[in-house]
């Protein structure tokens, strides 16, 4: 449990800079008036999708540092039997990381008011997250017909279930992004970005979204990759 | 008029929150059925989680009188007993108490109160309720399955919990952890609701210190509730796929009834671990809201500001924060390692202490004021009353040598019942009483609400505490029979029969509560806008029941902080949050 | 007024249940009366804290009730009056946190000299195991039971020949002399539980778990499962007789051991 619980110290830390931004120690029966004007007008309501995805974002972080918290727990004890992990899951990793470009480049096209840079961007992300969720039923029918598809190995059942779980938000977010797509495809081209609506908006959201699910892919991958195995050691004979 | 006093330079920009485009309902269905309106999933919610909590009532019901009176009732054997004990407890904890206080009271009463015309994410909010409400109906599904619902206990503990012997095995055990996964998730959409409406959707002049405490309460409880169910979440998930296609993450090598399961190397203590690493948070979910509107209700049927409004909102926060580096104290005799007992003693016995000023600063509150003993001030009352006795006996079962006598044993049930059934459930009784007249525009009767106090109370009381001391003679909890220990005196048999009496007749009254809530709908005296003369914005509504949008066109401005009670100087005992200060003479 | 009645009432009523009942712990029969030492210290303290909060209470709504022409004081906080509550809870807390914590040590700490024990537990009943002469318990592992073998005991293992197996009987201990209970389950969660000992453990499949004890008073003793685990779980009872020394050595000697309850098997096998 302490990859949750670490998680949820950082998590604690920022809310609590953030609260103490907020005059928590205010003695607000002396303040008669208008006051929090500042903070008030920075208030948008740009900033809420935002701020709802980031939410969001926490509390699906919360969800894989769990996973994560639990395959450390069931790893820890004596009859873990590591897992073969199929090459293929590279070439998975890459698209995925190129999917996360492309969706960037997007943002920067959105940005600069090139529409045909949004256009290509979202397809082309959408194309690589669509092969590398291929990529990953590949894997899993490799080390299916390996027979790691099997109750007696708790190894395969983590691999599966971690990389369900990710694929599952992933294709949560291609619904995003095909929606977005269609808006894309709906603006005219040549119109002023001003009449792009909430395009360059969803464009930004959808890339948040793509980077913290890459994110949270390459700390899957490393684990189960046994990237990690070496910091545990280090942490633990420094811990003891 | 009041911008002008104040000199604030340039066009108020009240429209800043109008952005967030307002839905406008164009059909009876879209108005009641899918609205988009906070204040109507509110009463959804509300509703729901009512009629489901009747059913985990009569549950209850049925648990003492074969508790009372074993064998009376010849369709409950232990099985039985033990899928009335699993459902109480599941739907009294989630689909009831957290739905009510977050679903119900946080949407009815956060963007009322920050002085915004709805929640920031409308559709997803509609989206929550239906979701909610789906997973009512296949948690009651489940008790119509073959086999009828689980009976693995509200914790679920694996093996048991998927293995052939517990009731429910083959389709209870599955609709549960579906309808739980269902629930967490709609829960989640609204979670998000509600915490971007407190960071974004607050009114002009609406500083978080300015903030009631209700608002703190049930905002600092969503935050939790988003970090914790997870857990719950992925527990769900892995029990789920243990049961259907036989994963071991929780199951180890058995052999079940002379037969070696194919299971192999799980680990059922991983499950403890996720199911209270949300349980114990769960705790407080449910707690810190009853905390925040307890507060609230006391300030203003006592006329006085909070006392010690700082350290109310630390403590809040401080408690939120605590709550989840404490849950193995859940797992004490769970047979982890000893070592992590002196930790998660040492911070479960720490967070006494924030919890303990809040009870305090309730009770200076109450000190010097000018207390109205209207129904909610009673039900507030019996709140402290029967939440310090909880809190307290907390302090023994946090203390892990101390608890290690006590639990697994009817101790346990009366503490948990005491500290976060009796006691919030007061709180929601008192709230109840205090915002009906906003919400329908009439009084809930108010001596049919004062038997409904008397009875609940002292009737609550009367069960829990003497249960406890059936707990420290040493019977465990979760047995269909009492009686038949050789330690057990025999007046233990009578003392069970009176807590069940009693149990029958406070469950009973809560009928008198749900006629007055219907009598009063078309009977109720006229409340006005703002019946107890409270300062926070819900009571300042331009119509009553609030129209959609709440604030017709402007919204409000705020000027000061909650608890403008009996300020010295004042005319009135009460300054309403949006009333602009007196313009200084020159 | 009446709540205000009530209030002193329920405080009244609740020290008075608690000193006249009937209902209390079972007489201790193990060295376990540090915990009700603590239990008693949380008492007081909790006691005295609950009786306070709910007596102030009365005497502000008896004192403070609204009457016409009242105003309540204004006073938004006194900081002085919290740190001083701050502190005060924390002494409390501190007063039973500590003496918790150091009984707490105690009871995970085994002494060197504790003779062991085996407990297992399977839905719905308790089995025993004793170490035999050479003192040691033989390996087990699920894998090896069999209706001859209940319990799991490592055919090769030679620990486990000579350790003394008790099925369907109750476990019998010497009065006097410290115990440690290894905790075996072979299906789902139990928990042995003798209230009279005031110990008590979860046994976890595929776990082992302990607890240490030292009988202090002679006789027959429930043990009962504290682990809700499923239909038989309120039946699944057991009995634990704390003997003096030699009737124990006299029991022990008429108790079979794990290569003889094997043999007839064995010699059915060679037929």
């Amino acid at each position: 449990m302490v990859v949750i619980v670490t998680f949820m110290v950082v998590m604690a830390g920022f809310a609590g800079w953030w609260l103490l931004r907020q005059g928590l120690t205010a003695k607000p029966w002396l303040e008669v008036g208008v006051v929090g004007e500042a903070e008030w007008a920075s208030l948008s309501p740009r900033p809420i999708a935002k701020i709802g995805l980031a939410a969001f974002l926490v509390v699906a972080g919360s969800l894989f540092a769990l996973l994560v918290s639990a395959y450390f727990m069931r790893r820890g004890m004596s009859d873990w039997r590591p897992l073969p992990m199929p090459t293929v899951l590279w070439f998975s990793t890459g698209l995925l990381a190129l999917s996360s470009i492309a969706l960037q480049t997007s943002v920067v096209a959105a940005r600069r008011g090139e529409l045909d840079g949004v256009r290509s961007g979202l397809l082309a992300t959408g194309v690589s997250a669509l092969a590398f969720l291929a990529g990953q039923l590949l894997a899993w029918r490799e080390l299916g017909a390996a027979g790691y598809f099997t109750a007696a190995n708790p190894a395969g059942a983590f691999f599966y279930l971690v990389t369900a779980i990710h694929g599952l938000h992933l294709l949560g977010g291609l619904v995003a992004l095909g929606r977005t797509t269609a808006r894309a495809f709906a603006v005219p081209m040549g119109s002023a970005p001003a009449g792009w609506g909430r395009l360059r908006l969803s464009v930004e959201l959808c890339a948040t979204y793509w980077h913290f699910l890459l994110l949270v892919w390459l700390v899957l991958f490393a684990l189960l990759m046994r990237w990690t195995d070496d910091l545990i050691e280090i942490c633990r004979a420094l811990l003891t | 008029m009041a911008d002008v006093t104040h000199g604030v330079a340039g066009p108020v920009p009240t429209v800043g929150h109008d952005d967030v485009e307002l839905y406008h309902p164009k059909s009876w269905i879209t108005k009641y059925v899918f609205s988009q309106d906070a204040k109507v999933i509110a009463i959804q919610y509300s509703a729901t989680a009512l009629a489901i909590g009747l059913v985990a009532l009569v549950l209850s019901w049925l648990m003492r009188m074969q508790l009372a009176f074993p064998g009376l009732l010849s369709f409950i054997d232990a099985n039985y007993y033990y899928q009335l004990i699993t459902m109480h407890g599941m739907i009294m904890v989630i689909y009831l108490l957290t739905a009510l206080f977050l679903g119900g009271f946080g949407n009815y009463l956060i963007p009322l109160m920050l002085g915004a015309r709805d929640m920031v994410f409308p559709y997803v909010n509609m989206l929550s309720f239906w979701i909610y409400f789906l997973a009512v109906l296949v948690l009651v599904a489940g008790f119509f399955a073959p086999g009828g619902p689980t009976g693995a206990g509200w914790t679920l503990y694996p093996p048991q919990a998927i293995l052939a012997n517990t009731a429910g095995q083959e389709w209870g055990i599955v609709i549960m952890l579906v309808s739980l996964m269902l629930f967490i998730i709609g829960f989640t959409m609204g979670g998000l609701n509600y915490v971007v409406t407190v960071l974004q959707g607050r009114t002009r002049g609406m500083t978080l210190m300015r903030m009631p405490l209700t608002i703190w309460g049930i905002f600092t409880a969503t935050v939790m509730a988003l970090l914790a169910f997870p857990a719950l979440f992925v527990g769900a998930v892995m029990m789920l796929l243990d049961r259907l296609i036989g994963t071991s993450f929780f199951m180890p090598s058995i052999i079940a009834m002379g037969e070696r399961l194919a299971y192999k190397g799980g680990s059922p203590i991983l499950f403890q671990h996720l199911f209270w690493f949300f349980g114990h948070p769960e705790v407080y979910i449910v707690a810190l809201p009853a905390f925040g509107i307890v507060s609230d209700l006391i300030s203003t049927h006592a006329r006085k500001n909070i006392f010690g409004y700082r350290m109310m909102v630390w403590a809040l926060v401080a408690i939120g924060a605590l709550s989840f580096v404490v849950w193995a104290h859940h797992m004490y005799v769970s047979g982890m390692h000893p070592a992590f007992g002196f930790f998660f003693a040492t911070t479960t016995l720490i967070i006494a202490i924030p919890t303990a000023l809040k009870v305090y600063n309730w009770i200076l509150t109450l000190w010097r004021g000018d207390i109205h003993l209207t129904p909610p001030m009673l039900f507030a009352l019996g709140f402290i009353v029967t939440f310090v006795n909880g809190g307290l006996t907390g302090l023994f079962l946090g203390n892990v040598v101390v608890d290690v006598p006590l639990s697994d044993t009817m101790f346990v049930v009366a503490h948990f019942h005491m500290v976060m059934g009796v006691a919030p459930i007061l709180v929601v009784f008192g709230a109840i009483y205090h915002w009906y007249p906003k919400i329908t525009g009439r009084m809930l009767d108010d001596t049919l609400g004062k038997l409904h106090f008397w009875v609940t109370f002292l009737g609550a009381y009367a069960i829990f505490f003497p249960m406890h001391y059936i707990g420290l003679m040493g019977v465990p909890r979760r047995y269909p029979e009492m009686g038949t220990m050789a330690f057990v005196p025999p007046s233990t048999v009578t003392l069970n029969i009176f807590i069940t009496v009693v149990a029958l007749i406070v469950g009973a009254v809560q009928l008198i509560f749900l006629f007055n809530l219907i009598w009063s709908l078309k009977r109720g005296r006229p409340s006005g806008g703002n019946p107890w003369r409270a300062t926070t914005l819900e009571w300042q509504t331009p119509q009553t029941p609030p129209a959609h949008g709440n604030w017709g066109k402007e919204l409000p401005v705020v000027y000061r902080w909650a608890y403008d009670y009996s300020v010295p100087g004042a005319a009135q005992d009460f300054l309403p949050q949006n009333q602009p200060p007196e313009p200084r003479a020159a | 007024m009446a709540i205000a009645i009530a209030l002193i009432l329920v405080v009244i009523g609740s020290v008075v249940f608690h000193f006249v009942s009937p209902w209390w712990w079972t007489p201790i029969a193990s060295n376990w009366g540090y915990i009700d030492q603590t239990l008693i210290i949380t008492f007081w303290i909790t006691g005295a804290v609950f009786a306070a909060v709910v007596l102030f209470m009365a005497y502000c709504v008896i004192r403070f009730r609204h009457r016409e022409g009242n105003r309540a004081a204004y006073e938004p906080e006194n900081k002085r009056l919290e740190w001083w509550l701050a502190i005060g809870t924390g002494v409390g807390v501190a007063a039973m946190l500590a003496p918790g914590l150091v009984v707490w040590h105690r009871f995970v700490t085994v002494p060197a000299d504790a003779a062991t024990v085996e407990v297992v537990g399977q839905q719905w009943q308790w089995s025993y195991r004793l170490p035999g002469a050479d003192g040691k318990l033989g390996a087990t592992d699920i894998a090896h039971v069999t209706t001859e073998n209940p319990l799991g005991i490592a055919p090769n293992d030679p620990h486990g020949q000579d350790d003394v197996i008790i099925q369907g009987d109750q476990l019998h201990l010497p009065i006097g002399k410290p115990v440690k209970l290894l905790l075996r389950s072979l299906d789902v969660l139990h928990n042995f539980y003798v209230p009279e000992f005031r110990a008590k453990m979860d046994m976890i499949p595929g776990v082992v778990t302990y607890y240490w004890l030292t009988p202090t008073r002679p006789g027959t003793f429930e043990a009962l499962c504290a682990e809700l685990c499923s239909t038989g779980h309120a039946f699944m009872r057991g009995g634990v007789i704390v003997e003096p020394d030699e009737n124990y050595q006299a029991w022990l000697q008429q108790q079979k051991t794990f290569a003889q309850l094997q043999a007839p098997s064995r010699a059915q096998a060679k037929n």
